[in-house]
């Protein structure tokens, strides 16, 4: 068992080595017929641009992106400096020099990998999956008896912050800056990905299709590994599978088949303010022009937000989304679930959380406000803050550097639920409705504590639940997510997930349970 | 401004000091020399595991006791002078008090075994304790055996820990199946399977005779009295623990086996007073013993000693006896009094449930006569603690347990249930037609 674990380890990690050597590889070379035919599409005007493109890369070759790249993003700047100084604005390119030079580089892309699409995905994304399931797959058999085992946890490198842990780490970070900020390094991974984008949406891949695809894969073995290790855990199986549903059909599949049948790309289950960018001019004017299923779509993104999720909330907590359907938590609880001991359980942490969360929410509260505002009186100033502008810095700060970044590249540092705990304004929202009307609680279950601390240290939202069960107190926290495995790792059966009458849900307690009555009326009286 | 000194912070020592400070403003000073700050004892065996790190095994931050003014001391008590009202140090510096609070706890026991004070033979209580695991039994390596002596809670879960570094473990128990003196017959059997299923070499009805040193003072091996001789490197005495209370033996306190102390928790010695495992009941509170090595009494004690101490004199009454443990990988809990066929009753009698496959059982505890429900053991499910404790007091009929089980049951969501079927095998035994109710949260939460 032992050997079929590191035979998937070297497999895994083969197929890892030639995905992340794939950004700097290649062969890139564009013919002058499919050079002009890119111009006229894009609608470019630049002559100056055009030129300089004619003369250094059309009909050359090129050994990489690191090669390819310099010369378009150049270019780009060059000319568009050029046509400023000549204030000749109708012909500045205003596509980012970046996203130029990743457009380009996909028509420009040659060579073995384009050519052996199918190979490539097997040498790669093939490998990794096989190399991973053996890896996982063994532990059926490892981990012994059912039950909790979280042993050696701390003893391994990967998930006691030791080296694999920072180099996972780099890892992630770099992929999402990639992603985020170098697209044109993502080229070659779309081409592993083409064919199975075209079957979807009849479109060659993008970067984020990428993302789309490798967060299901990942996601689906991650939950295998789930699967494994709380097998006698009906609550962490169904949510995994409920979790990993909600990702592969409605985050991947559905905004896909959407575009094919040509109606707007539309993920049904991300819930404004997750979705921040759902009431951004752009997306309301498509909406607006895409008819029936556009404004049904409109209606449905504003009835979630507003009737939906909260009602929900009110009955189940704030699990039945955190948990159980949004993508993030869907990362967080599988790849993430490794590293869930990480996050910080001081009280410092808790300040920082509760001024960060609430900031993010109100600034997303103000942006929608002033794109509102923007949107119905047709200015693209509120109170003099460019609207535009305050879009941009959301999109930089939060939702690229924040939630991708730093929320799920810092998993293996600081846990998995970075993000959702001190950033997502969606779950600061349905933290407040948790908190004050809801019916969810986890329940202690009276004198049973012992104060181990298990259940802190794998709280995945950094609540220190051994403060509240060792007081048998009820846990009614904004943050908590609902994960169960603080229930799951309890050695004496003291926590459990309920969805109960409001009344009584919070119990502040002076004495536990187990003393003599009496002593409990003393005390409770003072 | 009154003082009030504590020897020991363990959970006894610390709940005390907790609820004074809660209740008074009086300067709290706690003695300890095991560790600096409070852990919880009863997580070592997860830190060996590498499920938590020590730090996690402390319920506080370090700056709790200074934010709450409770001075924290490290240092070994020597002797305790009652008639200067003084405590002294095993550096020589004394302390003062006005109030003194003896919770030292317990320490293995030792039976006089020869070779029990060789290196490498150890019990499994303080921090210093899991420290000398790690150097004896880092690995598997190291450690080629280890040889577990006493089959209680303690011996189960250093053999847990110690399978958890694949050491090939040895577990000696005395009875001829596992804790039965404690647990029925059903129940001991069923946890005895557990353990030979996790590779534990259970040897039952066998006493330890010797542990054989080498020539380093080490522990090498140990002789049983079925005449083996088991080569081992850490031999683990786990067979039950006793008061920690060796240095009071010169002073006038009043010693039993524990420090003797009344309801009140007052020692004979004025202004003294003991409380957790090293307090010692004159009389027994009801079936309980009059020495409980628990950690939730522990705590109680601290709590209503605290009263006690601000001037709100507050008897230690304890209520109904529950308590849990985890075997391996199977959940113990207890409400109310099951006792094995040592201990029973003359009036108890039991009815006994098992799953087919799982290992999941449950014994309720009534009386003969009146049905009367005594109590509940549950292994592989999770009950409810309140309701058990309400029925309990309102002295419930074992008919009336077996109807609304299912307000009990505390398992997590989804999980199978199983009270169809125990009320079923009740109902085939005792000739009863009883059909369980469904779940109410209006009975759950209804008060007594």
């Amino acid at each position: 068992m032992k050997t079929i674990k590191n035979i998937g380890l070297v497999i895994f990690l083969i197929g890892l080595a030639i995905f992340t050597v794939l950004p700097v590889i290649g062969t890139y070379k564009i013919s002058s017929t499919d050079f002009s035919e890119f111009v006229n599409e894009k609608g470019i005007k630049s002559d100056l641009f055009i030129s300089d493109l004619e003369k250094n890369v059309v009909n050359q070759s090129f050994d990489g992106m690191l090669a390819f790249a310099p010369i378009i993003t150049d270019a780009l700047e060059k000319a568009n400096a050029q046509h400023r100084k000549n204030k000749e604005y109708k012909k500045v390119i205003y596509t980012k020099p970046h996203d130029m030079a990743a457009q380009l580089g996909k028509k420009a892309g040659s060579g073995f990998i384009v050519e052996n699409k199918g190979l490539m995905w097997f040498l790669t994304f093939g490998l990794g999956i096989i190399g991973a399931l053996l890896f996982i797959l063994p532990n059926v058999v490892l981990l012994g008896q059912k039950g909790i085992k979280n042993d050696g946890i701390y003893h391994e490198s990967s998930t006691n912050k030791g080296w694999v842990a920072w180099l996972v780490f780099i890892f992630l970070v770099g992929f999402y800056l990639i992603l985020y900020f170098r697209s044109e390094y993502a080229v070659n991974w779309t081409y592993l990905v083409d064919p199975i984008s075209e079957s979807l949406s009849g479109n060659p891949a993008g970067h984020w299709f990428v993302y789309g695809f490798m967060y299901c894969v990942v996601m689906t073995v991650m939950a295998v590994r789930m699967y494994i290790k709380y097998r006698h855990n009906i609550y962490q199986i169904v949510r995994t599978t409920s979790v990993l549903f909600f990702q592969i059909v409605f985050a991947f599949l559905i905004p896909e088949i959407m575009v094919r049948l040509q109606m707007p790309y539309y993920d049904f289950k991300n819930a404004f303010p997750l979705d921040y960018d759902f009431f951004f001019q752009w997306n309301l004017k498509s909406l607006i022009n895409s008819g029936g299923i556009g404004m049904f779509i409109l209606f449905w993104g504003i009835i979630l937000t507003l009737v939906i999720v909260p009602v929900m909330v009110y009955f189940f907590g704030k699990r039945w989304y955190c948990s159980w359907v949004c993508g993030c938590g869907g990362l967080a609880e599988t790849l993430g679930d490794p590293y869930r001991q990480h996050s910080s359980k001081s009280l410092f942490s808790w300040k920082v959380e509760r001024w960060l969360i609430h900031s993010v929410l109100l600034f997303a509260l103000v942006m929608t406000g002033m794109t509102l505002y923007s949107f119905f009186s047709e200015t693209g100033t509120v109170l003099g803050f460019k609207t535009s502008g305050v879009q941009n810095t959301y999109s930089l700060l939060i939702g690229s550097v924040f939630a991708g970044v730093i929320g799920t590249g810092f998993y293996p540092i600081f846990g998995n639920r970075v993000w959702c705990r001190f950033g997502c304004p969606l779950a600061a929202y349905l933290g407040f409705v948790q908190r004050f009307k809801s019916r969810f609680r986890i329940t202690t279950n009276g004198g049973q504590c012992i104060s181990c601390g298990n259940c802190s240290t794998y709280c995945e939202q950094g609540i220190d639940v051994r403060a509240y069960a060792q007081k048998g107190e009820n846990i009614v926290r904004s943050s908590c997510v609902g994960c169960g495995v603080c229930s799951a790792v309890c050695p004496r059966g003291v926590l459990k997930l309920e969805n109960g009458p409001e009344e009584g849900r919070i119990n502040p307690t002076q004495v536990l349970l187990g003393n003599d009555p009496d002593l409990m009326e003393l005390v409770n009286k003072k | 401004m009154e003082h009030i000194v504590i020897i020991g912070n363990g959970i006894s020592g610390v709940t005390v000091a907790r609820h004074i400070r809660k209740l008074s403003d009086k300067k709290i000073t706690i003695i300890s020399a095991e560790t600096d700050y409070f852990f919880s004892r009863t997580a070592l065996m997860y830190i060996y595991m590498g499920h938590m790190k020590f730090e996690h095994t402390q319920p506080y931050e370090n700056w709790f006791w200074k934010k709450n003014r409770i001075e924290l001391v490290k240092g070994y008590v020597k002797h305790v002078h009652t008639g200067a009202n003084k405590v002294e140090l095993a550096d020589g510096t004394a302390i003062d008090y006005d109030k003194l609070v003896i919770a030292t706890g317990s320490k293995p026991n030792k039976f006089g075994w020869s070779g029990q004070d060789l290196e490498g033979v150890q019990g499994l209580y303080s921090k210093q304790d899991l420290d000398n695991l790690e150097k004896f039994a880092p690995d598997k390596e190291t450690c080629k055996r280890a040889v577990i002596v006493g089959g209680g809670l303690i011996g189960i879960e250093m053999a847990e820990m110690l399978r958890s570094r694949k050491i090939p473990v040895t577990f000696l128990v005395r009875e001829d199946s596992f804790w039965n003196g404690v647990l029925p017959s059903g129940e001991s059997a069923l946890i005895n399977e557990h353990i030979q299923e996790h590779h534990i070499d259970l040897r039952l009805g066998t006493n330890l005779v010797e542990i054989l040193s080498d020539e380093n003072g080490r522990a090498k091996a140990v002789v049983t009295d079925k005449g083996d001789t088991i080569a081992c490197d850490v031999v683990g005495l786990t067979a039950g623990v006793s008061p920690n209370i060796d240095f009071l033996k010169e002073s006038d306190i009043e010693l039993g086996r524990g420090v003797k102390v009344n309801r009140l928790l007052e020692t004979s010695a004025k202004n003294v007073y003991a409380i957790g495992d090293c307090a010692e009941q004159h009389e027994a509170i009801g079936n309980r013993r009059p020495i409980e090595a628990v950690w939730y009494t522990g705590r109680m004690m601290g709590e209503t000693l605290a009263q006690t101490l601000c001037g709100n004199p507050t008897e230690y009454k304890p209520g109904h006896w529950f308590n849990s443990a985890k075997f391996l990988d199977v959940e113990y809990q207890t409400y109310g009094w099951v006792f094995s066929e040592r201990g029973m009753k003359e009036y108890e009698q039991h009815f006994h449930w098992r799953h087919s496959k799982e290992k999941i059982c449950i014994t309720v505890a009534f009386h003969k006569e009146s049905k009367l429900f005594l109590g509940i053991n549950t292994f592989g499910i999770r009950m409810r603690h309140e309701i058990f404790d309400k029925w309990l007091t309102e002295e419930r009929s074992v008919d009336y347990v077996m109807e609304y089980l299912k307000d009990a049951n505390f398992d997590p969501e989804f999980y199978k249930q199983y009270e169809g079927e125990i009320v079923a095998k009740y109902n085939s035994e005792f000739g009863t037609s009883i059909n369980p109710k469904k779940k109410s949260w209006k009975r759950i939460f209804s008060n007594a």
